[in-house]
């Protein structure tokens, strides 16, 4: 028997923590329960009015079993229009600039100012919510699906170029060196070293995207920026549950076909 | 390949002359369905009304700056409250979605044609409505107030993590789970040794993930009545206080960004 | 002692991996299992602990029927056969130790395993595994930080703990260099003998089975077409079992370099 496994014999044996400083573990435990207890305490709950909307809760998931198309269907169907017309028009235009701003925010590629600027308008892209944008470019634009549009192809720049760009940043560097050896000039060496490497990922982004957007649109109406969402924003302000229910069925089966087309979609490009 | 007789020399192409032909119509339907949209868009605009856009955009601008900054002192609670909401919003998404996620998955479902597609109804509706209807909706049941709030983050935060999660189950190594079978393991040993450890860098990913989009979102909840500091965009917005709004606009960038960078510090030091 | 009658699989899609296997192993005896690959010899194995469930046939270790037991006796059943893998098979992201001591699942409640409070004479046990196998060092090391000898060395760690009264072992060295390899079946085989374990261990390479193993069976399309010592591999016998091919460079590397000392 060795003299190390000697001095074990008999050790009591504990799993290494993830953190290995005692102090700081215990201040990282003690900080995140204090935290969740004076977050929680800060919520105020009316049972009360709990009670008396359950009521209405109930109507509401009731209404799901008896969903009501017909009597706001013209609101309904221009509603649902207005966004599907607003979801392509923004994806189209997002992807068309989103593709030239990835290129400049992936550092093997652009040089350094071009690179910077074009993080830039990434960051703020993802910063900003598409509420706050919408709410921004209605008050400047009026109402109408115009802002609605801005505002779903500005968010669509943020989410694709970022992933974009991290995907042309990943690419294989000996495929791209191949071609540029060749003496092809930048545009050719996109086209050929580029582009056939992250068109697959591109595609897959561009139909996921499209069913964000879908979903997003249906909220924009919310605030004044076009789509079903002012239909649904009026439904629920009459009480009226079971054209909600419609609606939000609507949505979910759309969503629903997008993410199976995108399945469809994605498997035969790979 | 290809080939196709020109002058009587062969030229090669790409592609044959027929799947040509159906890219380039692929390509001209699109296109329509674009122009077709765009001019419905176009349709509903008043376009007479753009001539001043400029005008409008330098006068809000002059409005809005600068900032009020002693409004800030009304917004601490708010940004409490907003950070409350993503935070237990998230962390009871993820007591909710991970059952869903362990019977949505196909290798650890208890049954594929009864359980697994309960699960994935609950990820799907979840998932497809936007967690501001979700917070309109409850704050008709709960009333207004944060708690609604936290309660639409919550539900719409269980079908995003239910489903990266079952994704990650779906791709764990079977062998490493065999091997814990096979050492006479109860089935929840299995679980709790074979496949949580695999499954743990995902889950830390996601929840931070999650965490920071819903920070996001938690931000523009008050705009329906659902507590946080989207109540104090709402009022502000409504008497147009636009030095109040662009206060309320960088707090929120502000927290966007603190909430983004602690997320990216988080994922790597797990992963 | 394990004996095995007319054991028969079938998988969904119609393949006959295993057709009316009978053999007895004693206790004691170490087993190679060659054969081509797609022979049956992982799902044999496989359908001893039931992994795999057989279609038809017995399975039976010292005399209890594992073909025949519910979920709670199958378990208990398993905790005597330790089980080897070819990709070693650990839980990448757990420590050393918390691979070995999974061997004990078995035999400890839930909560006990939960919280990592195992016995100390588990613990005790896998110290004394982990410098058997000269690992002791890297207890705490997470699986995925060692290399793919050590890693095997932690697998049969695992299934040693359980003190099994059989080692069930899935090419143990496909995924070795030939150094490693020796080593590894050498621990394996010298393990078997001091606590007197019978061992089947599926193999790739013949000339490696030969040199460290009493008795082989040669598996051919589900179908046992060999048993004897290993002497009696001769070419024709492995044409037989592998189709057509020069053999006799492959039985005689043996003789050169089995002595090479580690």
């Amino acid at each position: 028997m060795s003299v190390a496994l000697e001095a074990k014999l008999g050790q009591a044996w504990k799993k290494p923590h993830f953190i290995k400083n005692p102090a700081w573990r215990w201040a990282l435990i003690l900080g995140s329960i204090a935290y969740f207890a004076a977050a929680w305490s800060g919520i105020d709950i009316n049972f009360g009015r709990i009670a008396r909307g359950w009521e209405r809760g109930w109507q509401f998931i009731s209404a799901f079993g008896d969903p009501d198309f017909t009597s706001r269907w013209d609101d309904i169907y221009k509603g649902i229009y207005e966004s599907v017309v607003m979801t392509i028009a923004s994806t189209v235009v997002g992807i068309a600039i989103s593709i030239p701003i990835a290129l400049g925010a992936a550092r093997n590629i652009a040089p350094l100012p071009v690179y910077l600027v074009c993080r830039a308008v990434i960051a703020v892209s993802r910063a900003l919510n598409e509420i706050i944008v919408a709410i921004i470019l209605v008050a400047i634009l009026g109402f109408g699906p115009l802002a609605g549009f801005i505002t779903l192809s500005f968010a669509t720049i943020g989410f694709l170029a970022k992933l974009l760009a991290e995907d042309i940043e990943n690419m294989s560097k000996s495929q791209a060196e191949a071609i540029k050896s060749t003496g092809a000039s930048w545009t050719q060496w996109i086209n050929f070293g580029v582009q056939p490497q992250v068109m697959p990922r591109l595609i897959g982004l561009s139909m996921y995207r499209l069913d964000i957007n879908f979903r997003e649109s249906a909220v924009l109406g919310l605030v004044g920026a076009g789509g079903i969402g002012g239909t649904l924003n009026t439904a629920f302000s009459r009480y009226e549950f079971d054209t909600v229910a419609a609606i939000l069925l609507i949505i979910i089966v759309t969503v629903m076909f997008l993410e199976y087309l995108s399945g469809i979609i994605r498997a035969r490009i790979q | 390949m290809p080939m196709q007789e020109k002058n009587g020399q062969k030229v090669w192409q790409l592609r044959t002359t027929k799947s040509q032909w159906i890219r380039w119509g692929m390509w001209l339907v699109g296109l329509v369905i674009f122009i077709l949209s765009w001019q419905e868009i176009s349709d509903k605009t008043l376009w007479f009304m753009m001539d001043n856009v400029g005008e409008v955009i330098v006068d809000i601008g002059s409005r809005a700056t600068p900032p009020r900054w002693s409004y800030i002192n009304q917004l601490w609670w708010p940004i409490w409250d907003t950070l409350a909401m993503a935070t237990l919003g998230t962390i009871f998404a993820l007591i909710m979605a991970v059952p869903v996620a362990f019977m949505a998955a196909r290798n650890t479902t208890p049954s594929k044609f009864f359980v697994r597609p309960f699960a994935l109804l609950i990820i799907v509706s979840t998932r497809s409505v936007n967690s501001l209807i979700w917070a309109l909706l409850l704050v008709s049941i709960v009333g207004p107030g944060v708690f609604a709030g936290l309660i639409a983050i919550s539900i719409r935060s269980i079908g995003f993590c239910a489903k990266l999660l079952y994704e990650a189950i779906e791709e764990i190594s079977e062998t490493q789970v065999e091997a814990i079978r096979a050492t006479g393991a109860s089935p929840l040993q299995v679980m709790v040794y074979g496949i949580v450890p695999q499954i743990m860098p995902a889950f830390a990913g996601i929840a931070v993930f999650r965490w920071d989009i819903n920070i996001r979102e938690s931000t523009v909840l008050g705009l329906v009545g659902a507590g946080g500091i989207g109540l104090q965009l709402q009022s502000s917005l409504n008497v147009l206080a636009w030095p109040q709004v662009s206060l309320i606009l960088l707090v929120i960038l502000f927290a966007v960004i603190i909430g983004e960078w602690i997320s990216a510090k988080v994922r790597g030091a797990i992963i | 002692m394990l004996q095995l009658n007319g054991l028969t699989k079938v998988y969904n899609t119609g393949d006959k991996a295993l057709s009316d296997v009978t053999l007895s192993i004693p206790d004691g005896q170490v087993v190679a299992l060659i054969g081509p690959s797609g022979a049956g010899k992982s799902t044999l194995i496989r359908c001893v602990n039931r992994l795999v469930e057989p279609t038809s046939g017995e399975a039976l270790l010292d005399d209890i029927n594992i073909t025949t037991l519910g979920s709670g006796g199958l378990r208990k059943a398993r905790r005597k056969m330790g089980m080897i893998f070819q990709e070693y098979a650990l839980v990448e992201r757990l420590t050393v130790m918390e691979n070995v001591l999974s061997g004990r699942l078995g035999y400890v409640g839930f909560w006990r395993s939960l919280f990592r409070k195992f016995p100390q004479k588990d613990v005790d046990e896998a110290y004394r595994l982990l410098d058997r196998v000269g690992l002791l060092a890297m207890v705490d090391k997470r699986a995925d930080e060692l290399s793919g000898g050590q890693r095997q060395r932690v697998g049969i760690a695992r299934a040693l703990i359980q003190n099994p009264s059989l080692l069930l072992v899935d090419e143990p060295t496909a995924s070795l260099d030939p150094k490693t390899s020796r080593q590894i079946m050498r621990l394996i085989v010298e393990l078997c003998e001091e606590r007197g374990l019978s061992a089947i261990i599926n193999i790739h390479d013949v000339a490696l089975a030969q040199m460290f193993v009493q008795r082989v069976i040669g598996l051919e399309t589900g179908k046992v077409v060999f048993d004897g010592a290993p002497t009696e591999l001769t070419p024709e016998v492995l044409t037989q079992i592998y189709g057509e091919e020069d053999w006799e460079a492959t039985i005689e590397k043996v003789d050169d370099d089995a002595e090479e000392a580690v």
